[in-house]
């Protein structure tokens, strides 16, 4: 536990000394939303990963805490952060009712009504054009501010997305490496023998959705005052498909794989810029091709890899976290 | 009497598209049945059908039924091939891997055809005409009677196949139980590798018969998969009339609830039903209760 703790810290100084040397620039700016896609990434990764549920429909909860901060303050007045929190009760509250009939489904049944559900919100968020603006957009979203900071730069709204981030970061390492994190592996494992263990998985498939759900609304509400500008473009179907090729590319069952499959899809259209419109080609590769020949992920391929280069000697294999 | 006329026609576009859907359901259900992996791709072989066959008969310049078999053929072999490099090499995957691969398939042949054909949204000319036939008050299209003949004949065309060819039963077979029916010596792999032939077939001819109708464009895979699906669920994921009625069910509401109470919400109607029979009879409409095997 102590090099866990340890890996955190370093993991931390680097993110937080990372913007030093990029002075606010556009790459500062690209590392915003490193650290929003991660931490949807780790939230899909903590059901996928760890309990073995699939959802395809995380954008919907994205797209509800975006929503929900959006139209609470241009709206109704209300203070960025107690809309912030008010609307990711609400999403938690909704994703725990919702919770108990679709996770009583599996596999591809499972796959199809988390889709289901995030197909409707978005058709929702197009068509409630008086509170939303309907495809064409919400604006004027004002910035988080906490007395006289406002969060109104880059480098700014890089710190105040990465707090959060790490946050979530530690809070799902230590659920991971409890008593309740393991409770979910055994159900990723086998359903029935982890509730034959006295597991009640039913529930904890349902709080583990509901958290996920929690993540993804709070980051919902951070991406929509830092754009300021938010359309129903960003949280379809696609989106949802995006976050899933981040977990599946970083390690399904990795809590830092999360943020490293986030980093490559986020850094990578910025790379690709000259084949804007065929980044979604290089997706559908990627995820045949990871899950075929590593279904473990770049954290688990890489050092398999290694050892595939370069035989290790006798005993000095070691587990990874 | 207007009010009639109008849900008269509405019930009839419904049953047209509904048709589709059965049609997409039944491609569904026969992949499904003989492998149990949902394929996510489904809706691509629709889209596919749709796109090549204006290609054929805007670029290649073939007449509207060669242009029409040639799509279907093309998008069989990509079935063939969709089979060979992504199911089969995992023989053991999780559902889980399965999901995520078809899904991977499915953006992949997206993606390809957004990169050949841009992403405009074309139309087909309509088989035989557009002089619109009056029926009870009602205008019916040429092209609604294509779809619901095509319809009807692959309906027919899959019962006998699967019920009086050797073929068939074998498939049927595989269904059951795969172990069973290798040990009496069917080849469960040339099998799904039918499935796949019979199922992009089936799907694609979907996407053909429709694209008069309503256009069609990369993107519209996706819904019409879903939608497809949708109707194979209400169906109980069985290959026979269930999801065909399921279909017609689901576009009749649909158009209904597109022309009465809002078109903007029409696409959702499709998915709450989804979600309420997943929710309340996941073992669809028309049959009985299953217990789980575990």
């Amino acid at each position: 536990m102590r090099s866990d703790r340890i890996k955190f810290i370093v993991f931390a100084l680097v993110v937080l000394l990372l913007p030093l040397p990029l002075s606010g620039g556009y790459l500062t700016n690209v590392l915003i939303f490193v650290g929003i896609n991660g931490v949807l990434a780790l939230g899909l990764n903590l059901l996928l990963g760890y309990a073995g549920q699939i959802s395809l429909g995380q954008a919907a909860f994205f797209g509800l805490g975006a929503y929900g901060s959006g139209v609470l303050t241009t709206q109704f007045g209300f203070n960025p952060w107690v809309a912030m929190v008010v609307v990711a009760l609400c999403v938690a509250v909704f994703a725990f009712a919702l919770g108990f009939p679709v996770l009583r489904l599996k596999g591809h049944y499972l796959a199809m009504a988390t889709l289901g559900v995030g197909v409707i919100a978005n058709i929702a968020f197009n068509e409630t054009v008086d509170l939303t603006g309907g495809p064409s957009g919400l604006s004027g979203i004002p910035n988080l501010a906490i007395g006289t900071l406002t969060f109104d730069s880059d480098l700014k709204n890089y710190y105040l997305v990465w707090c959060f981030a790490l946050g979530m970061i530690l809070l799902s390492l230590n659920l991971v490496n409890s008593r309740f994190g393991r409770a979910l592996r055994a159900i990723h494992d086998s359903e029935v023998a982890a509730r034959v263990m006295g597991v009640n998985a039913r529930l904890m498939k349902v709080q583990v959705f509901t958290l996920s759900a929690f993540m993804s609304a709070i980051m919902g509400s951070l991406y929509c005052h830092v754009m300021t500008f938010i359309s129903p473009a960003s949280f379809g179907f696609g989106f949802s498909v995006e976050v899933l090729t981040m977990v599946v590319i970083g390690g399904l069952g990795s809590v830092y794989g999360s943020i490293l499959g986030a980093l490559l899809l986020t850094l990578l259209p910025e790379m690709l810029r000259a084949f804007q419109d065929y980044d979604i080609i290089v997706y559908g590769l990627l995820l045949v091709t990871m899950t075929i020949y590593m279904p473990g992920g770049l954290v688990q391929g890489i050092p398999a890899l290694f050892r595939l280069i370069m035989p290790a000697k006798k005993g000095s294999e070691v587990g990874n976290a | 009497m207007e009010l009639l006329n109008q849900v008269t026609q509405f019930v009839i576009s419904g049953l047209a598209t509904g048709s589709i859907y059965a049609l997409i359901g039944l491609s569904f259900a026969i992949i499904f049945n003989s492998t149990g992996i949902i394929n996510f791709a489904q809706g691509e072989f629709v889209m596919l059908g749709g796109v090549l066959t204006i290609f054929s008969l805007n670029v290649l310049q073939l007449p509207l039924a060669a242009a029409i078999v040639a799509a279907v053929a093309v998008t069989t072999v990509i079935g063939i091939l969709f089979e060979r490099l992504a199911i089969r090499p995992l023989k053991n995957a999780t559902p889980l891997a399965l999901i995520i691969i078809t899904i991977g398939a499915s953006i992949l042949i997206r993606g390809v055809v957004m990169l050949l054909w841009g992403k405009d949204t074309q139309a087909l000319p309509a088989f035989s005409g557009t002089d619109p036939i009056t029926v009870a008050g009602a205008t019916l299209l040429p092209q609604h009677l294509w779809i619901f003949g095509v319809t009807v004949m692959v309906i027919v065309g899959c019962r006998l196949f699967f019920n009086h060819t050797i073929s068939g039963k074998a498939m049927r077979a595989c269904s059951f139980n795969r172990r069973a029916a290798n040990l009496v010596g069917i080849s469960v792999g040339r099998m799904v590798l039918f499935s796949f032939v019979i199922s992009a077939a089936v799907g694609s001819l979907a996407g053909v018969i429709i694209a008069p109708l309503t256009m069609t464009s990369y993107d519209v895979g996706v819904m019409l998969g879903l939608k497809g699906f949708c109707a194979a669920i209400m169906g109980g994921m069985g290959s026979g009339l269930g999801t065909v009625l399921g279909g017609l069910i689901l576009g009749t509401l649909e158009s209904l609830g597109a022309g009465l109470v809002s078109s903007g919400y029409k696409d959702a109607i499709a998915f709450f039903i989804l979600l309420l029979i997943l929710f309340i009879r996941p073992q669809g409409l028309f049959k009985k209760g299953e217990t789980e095997r575990v």
